[in-house]
């Protein structure tokens, strides 16, 4: 009998920034989520592993408050979540999250350098101010000599780490990444994993890290395995 | 849709029984990985390769061979002459020079036209396949479907060790040289075939394991 099996009341560790407990999510008769438990601290890498469709993308989401979960809470830096209106969970994704998916998350209209602006022009930043702290990021994510280009126009690897840029530009407290090197070649993949982590480390952001690759995996500071979606602290199983 | 696997016991039939010695997962630290390399590589060939930059003394040689290959399990001396003595004698090397002071470290030795075409065949050669580590967990994991176990506890556990060991190397990557990044890389990439085939087995045989009431 697997222990996830048997939803540990264990509570998490003080000091959490962002803490589930129980998340349940039924998609029709899909249990995406069945009893799952998550927590991370501020300048912490958690992976998130499992088997495809076992739930690992529907709680990152829940995390994100992108999706409300039927059930359970979820807390923010003390704050419940589930208590906040739309508006309120939204404003709180803009200001201290930032998100890294697999791919097709660019502007295809903007320039990279436009896009990696975008979400301080979102929140109300002068263009100006905008470009220059964006390039910024660009310059140590190790691409702005692609800032005036397209994302059609780059490579999948340039693309990617122009969106890792964008992620980290409002300087979030929580990155959530979604297969962040799904679509690229190890070289390319542990690249961006090493721009990532270390970014991440340097401003102390927590990392919500989702990946079936070991060798991305191994950029966190602990995994939890999610399957059937139930979650399985690696760590606390032990 | 959560991906489903097609049941089929072309897996179990598909792994050979081991042929290979037990090699624990502990083994795979830098340290211990890096002469398990080095085991498996022809030390005349690697010196001679080392002399196509140049003619080197034979202290020299043990010098470089050790920073590059040798990490905490460095040639003996003794292993240096003897092997410098037979590419002597079979001409692929020839003596450039020897240092006041006598002693077989203060020769210098050149590599010779044949030693260039010896390398050459050597590193066009390719190496036979061998798998490395699959008997222990090929083992375990069939004895997990045999007894009715939880193929995916097992396949938790061991990632949950296997990344223990990966974050130590990626980390090491991190801070390291060059050769350091190569050994840990090629370390990394092992670790990880290990954990796709679990992964693979796992789904696969619990089905399996169903199926066959076991
Ligand atoms: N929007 C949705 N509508 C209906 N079902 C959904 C939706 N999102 C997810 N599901 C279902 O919920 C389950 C979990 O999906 P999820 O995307 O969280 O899996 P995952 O672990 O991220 O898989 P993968 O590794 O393939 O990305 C799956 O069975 C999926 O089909
Ligand atoms: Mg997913």
């Amino acid at each position: 009998m697997s222990p996830a099996t048997e939803p540990t009341a264990r509570p998490a560790p003080a000091g959490s920034l962002l803490v589930a407990d129980d998340l349940h999510k039924a998609y029709g008769a899909t249990d995406a989520l069945a009893g799952a438990n998550f927590s991370i601290h501020a300048g912490e890498v958690v992976a998130v592993m499992g088997p495809s469709g076992s739930g690992k993308s529907t709680l990152l989401h829940c995390l994100a408050g992108i999706v409300p979960p039927d059930s359970g809470t979820l807390t923010y830096n003390g704050r419940d979540l589930g208590a906040m209106s739309d508006g309120e969970r939204s404003a709180l994704r803009r200001s201290e999250f930032g998100f890294v998916f697999q791919f097709g998350q660019l502007v295809p209209e903007l320039t990279c350098l436009e896009n990696v602006a975008l979400p301080l022009r979102l929140s109300g930043a002068r263009r100006k101010e905008a470009e220059r702290t964006a390039l910024g990021w660009m310059e140590r994510l190790e691409v702005h000599d692609v800032a005036g280009q397209r994302p059609g126009e780059v490579s999948g690897g340039q693309g990617q780490r122009v969106a890792v840029a964008r992620s980290l530009v409002t300087g979030p407290r929580v990155l959530f990444a979604d297969e962040p090197t799904g679509a690229l070649d190890s070289l390319n993949g542990e690249r961006v994993m090493e721009l990532l982590t270390e970014a991440a480390r340097a401003t102390n952001a927590a990392v919500v890290l989702v990946t079936h690759e070991a060798r991305v995996a191994a950029y966190s500071d602990r995994e939890i395995v999610v399957r059937d979606g139930r979650s399985r602290d690696m760590e606390r199983a032990v | 849709m959560q991906m489903r696997l097609r049941l089929s016991s072309w897996l179990v039939a598909q792994f050979p029984a081991p042929l290979w010695g037990d090699h624990p997962i502990r083994s795979y630290t830098p340290q211990v990985y890096t002469p398990c390399i080095v085991r498996r590589m022809s030390i005349p060939h690697t010196l001679l390769g080392l002399l196509e930059s140049g003619p080197r003394h034979g202290y020299d040689l043990k010098k470089t061979f050790d920073e590059r290959f040798g990490h905490d399990k460095p040639l003996h001396y003794g292993q240096v002459y003897s092997t410098m003595s037979r590419l002597l004698k079979n001409g692929l090397v020839e003596v450039d020079g020897v240092e006041a002071g006598g002693g077989p470290e203060r020769k210098r030795y050149a590599i010779t036209e044949a030693g260039i075409t010896d390398v050459r065949t050597w590193l066009a050669t390719p190496e036979k396949p061998e798998p490395y580590l699959t008997s222990t967990l090929y083992t375990k994991v069939v004895l997990a479907l045999l007894t009715g176990r939880d193929a995916a506890d097992l396949l938790d556990t061991q990632r949950a060790e296997h990344l223990r060991m990966m974050r130590i190397l990626t980390d090491r990557k991190r801070t390291g040289d060059l050769a350091d990044q190569l050994i840990c890389d090629h370390a990394l990439f092992h670790l990880e075939a290990d954990l796709r085939w679990l992964e693979l087995a796992a789904a696969r045989l619990d089905k399996l394991g169903k199926a066959v009431g076991a």
